[in-house]
């Protein structure tokens, strides 16, 4: 057992040496390594040099295993609180879902395979992912997937001891909750990208790649409120242990999904069906091999806590319901191609509209319940008292909304919605602070004061309805102009003017560009200058557009150079996109809210109150 | 990583999704037309839509589409056109006929099981009866003894 702490630290270095070579190969652009002729080039800034690292299949696999070894060594640093048997099995698991992908690695994407005959230079990293929204969008994800690992590891561990508790809750909720921050940062920065990069604004493709990030992100969300309920209550033990193992189940089928090529995505990565199969037989394995477990434990995890049907646990039940079953609605939707051709011999097609249909309703109702949910006392609970509470919010929600509805004048009633939520959701999350702190004088005071996790479920609550609204508004308001434009002519957009200057032609250290300057306005008055682009990299041998945006907290302007056209002048595209930061803003509350609750008091005297008596002789 | 292959559909044809002379001058029209590209897949790329897509059959097909709507067409005459030609791949919105059934329910009859699985359990909770708090082993009455100390 004391073995285990060792082996995991050691393990975690000799992967970070590894890991280190590989950078330092790509650094110093060394092109007797076949991996980095591939994917690098001398002109290539140097941090392009680096993300090229995980900008490939082999590189990221030895990314996600170095994570795996860092989670399984901070659980051997700083899990000094759990109890040693525990401590080992939990460092045992990990170490075996590592040994599993280093095999992968070694027998099917070796990142170290040598050129017989180095070449003068490389072949140059996609030029879509030279940049920085996405260099640091597969590390997020990664450890997101990986944390979940962790918990993974935590739940199996817990089988093998028979033993679910409080305790347990508490050890697994911090990595839980990690790897859910990371998940949220990840598909934040990939949509964000998204957003940006590609050309026209769309923020979300319901890919079945993203999909794949999307499935653990949403189950990790139910996992962590399920333990809560562990943590506090001593119930959904076993509901709790089946969640933390179909999370990390998700994020290995995403890690097929992306490296096999079963679904045909525009992420696909490498495909190869080798590599699918193999990585379909470790989630097999994996899978069987916990459930199994799970099947033979299950009855032995007793719960304690008694409550009726009104009560915080069951609104935090009915909150997983709904993740669970939007989750398996996007996982339906994602393998539907492939079953009915396998079963039925149609040959179709799943995608955005479908996803916006089915999976938006769950979402709404979540968004419904969840301040009500929010602030139910544990136990026993009656509606009354909270619904008065909440009723001046509800009463604000549906002002907004009915205020945009009379706005727009018929136009859907997404937008309308969008605003509801988002105003019921950061009422509702002010009106639980505030509830909090008690009555009579001071209160001002008390709240500053209260637990960081109770500002955490704020926040991240809050955060929710902020994206909710960025979204709806996206979909419902959204302004398009597509035209041509000769030089110095003006146009408007949805109340902005938009005149094009001049275009002229960039050298980039890696590319060619046409760059076009337009000066954007409103009543007259000059508000900005923006410079779209459209790039051409010689060695990749590809065109990209640079979208300029000009951002605002209620709307951005969205422009896009196309090309010249013959008869004069260019191709523009312009947007308007209302409450498009929004999107974003609201993930990063989500983090935010998941950091605070991460800090939370509980946690940390819990890791630090253990350590005391090691300092004392007699122990 | 990413769409890679919206790349190489940028290197066959480098022109990018609808452009301005596609654009029909009668604005209900093209709305139209918008709406129904959003809901029809371009073949050669993955999962996008003919609207967002780069590629020269994707096109083609928004330019077919607009041709049959100015032909008079309604908007569920122009996709039948367009699936009687390229099969139902093209719908991006499956149909909900025969086994797609399945498929538009899941979500719906996953909801009823969760939420009857759950009320059964709930009812057993709610008529439970609290256990008894477990009592301490020795050792542990021990170390509870040796912390309340300081």
């Amino acid at each position: 057992m004391a073995l285990a702490e060792p082996a995991a630290t050691l393990q975690f270095l000799l992967t970070a040496v590894a890991f280190g070579a590989l950078m330092w190969a790509f650094v110093t652009s060394d092109f007797s390594l076949r991996l980095v002729v591939l994917n690098s080039h001398t002109d290539k800034p140097m941090l392009y040099k680096i993300t090229g690292v995980w900008g490939n299949h082999e590189g990221s696999m030895l990314l996600w295993v170095l994570i795996v070894t860092l989670f399984g060594g901070a659980v051997a640093w700083f899990g000094t609180n759990l109890p040693p048997t525990l401590r080992a099995r939990v460092l045992s698991v990990q170490a075996m879902i590592g040994v599993a992908f280093f095999a992968f690695i070694l027998l099917t994407s070796n990142p170290f395979l040598r050129m017989a005959v180095p070449p003068f230079n490389g072949q140059d990293l996609n030029p879509l992912l030279q940049d920085p929204g996405l260099a640091f969008h597969p590390p997020f994800l990664y450890l997101g997937y990986v944390g979940l690992s962790m918990t993974f590891s935590f739940a199996v561990a817990a089988l093998i001891e028979g033993r679910v508790d409080a305790a347990w809750g508490r050890w697994v909720r911090p990595y839980t909750l990690a790897a859910w921050i990371f998940l949220t940062i990840g598909i934040g920065l990939g949509s964000w990208w998204a957003y940006y990069e590609l050309g026209w604004g769309g923020f979300w493709f319901w890919d079945p790649v993203e999909n794949a990030s999307f499935m653990p992100w949403l189950i990790a969300a139910a996992l962590l409120h399920s333990a809560i309920v562990v943590e506090k209550r001593e119930s959904l033990k076993s509901w709790t242990i089946l969640l933390a193992i179909l999370a990390f189940g998700f994020s290995m089928v995403g890690a097929f999904i992306t490296r096999s090529g079963v679904l045909t995505s525009v992420h696909a990565f490498a495909t190869d069906p080798e590599r699918g199969v193999f990585l379909l037989g470790i989630l097999a394995v994996f899978m069987a091999g916990a459930l199994t477990l799970f099947a033979a434990r299950a009855s032995v995890m007793q719960a304690k806590g008694v409550f009726s049907v009104l009560s915080r646990e069951s609104m935090l039940v009915l909150n997983n319901i709904l993740l669970a079953v939007a989750c398996f609605v996007v996982f339906i939707g994602t393998i539907w191609p492939l079953v009915a051709e396998l079963f039925f011999d149609r040959k179709l097609s799943v995608g955005a509209p479908f996803f916006n249909a089915a999976f938006s309703p769950f979402m709404a109702g979540l968004g419904l319940v969840l301040p009500i949910g929010a602030m139910l006392p544990w136990k026993r609970a009656t509606l009354g008292r909270v619904l008065r509470q909440l009723a001046p919010v509800f009463v604000l929600a549906v002002a907004v909304a009915a205020f945009a509805w009379a706005l727009q004048s018929g136009r859907s009633a997404l937008g309308p919605l969008g605003l509801f939520f988002a105003a019921w959701l950061i009422g509702g999350a002010g009106v639980d602070l505030w509830s909090r702190t008690g009555l009579g004088q001071g209160r001002f005071g008390r709240l500053t004061r209260l637990p960081r996790a109770d500002w955490g479920k704020a926040v991240a609550h809050g955060g929710l309805g902020v994206t909710m609204a960025g979204i709806a508004a996206m979909m419902a308001w959204q302004a398009e102009d597509i035209r041509v434009l000769e030089v110095g002519q003006q146009f408007e957009l949805s109340g902005y003017g938009l005149r094009l200057d001049e275009v002229h032609p960039e050298q980039g250290p890696n590319y060619m560009a046409t760059k076009a300057t337009f000066t954007l306005s409103k009543n007259g008055q000059v508000i900005a200058e923006m410079f779209p682009e459209k790039r051409v990299y010689p060695v990749a041998g590809m065109p990209t557009t640079e979208a300029a945006l000009n951002n605002g907290f209620l709307r951005d302007i969205y422009v896009v150079i196309g090309d010249p056209q013959e008869g004069g002048g260019w191709a523009v595209r312009s947007y308007y996109k209302p409450l498009a930061n929004w999107i974003w803003g609201g993930t990063i509350l989500m983090a935010l809210g998941g950091c605070l609750s991460l800090s939370d008091r509980r946690y940390r005297v819990a890791a630090g109150a253990r350590k005391l008596p090691a300092g004392v002789p007699a122990e | 990583m990413k769409r890679l292959i919206l790349a190489l559909c940028l290197i066959a044809a480098p022109v990018m999704a609808v452009q301005p002379d596609e654009v029909l001058d009668d604005p209900a029209l093209e709305t139209r037309a918008r709406a129904i590209s959003a809901g029809l897949r371009c073949l050669v790329c993955r999962n996008e839509s003919i609207d967002d897509s780069n590629a020269e059959l994707a096109r083609d097909l928004r330019l077919l589409v607009r041709e049959r709507l100015v032909a008079g067409d309604s908007d569920a005459d122009a996709v039948a056109f367009i699936v009687d030609r390229y099969g139902e791949y093209v719908l991006l919105k499956p149909q909900s006929g025969g086994a797609n059934v399945l498929l538009w329910l899941a979500g719906p009859i996953m909801l009823g099981v969760g939420v009857l699985m759950a009320a059964l359990y709930l009812r057993g909770r709610a008529g439970a009866i609290e256990p008894e708090v477990a009592r301490l082993s020795q050792a542990e009455e021990d170390r509870l003894r040796e912390i309340l100390k300081d």
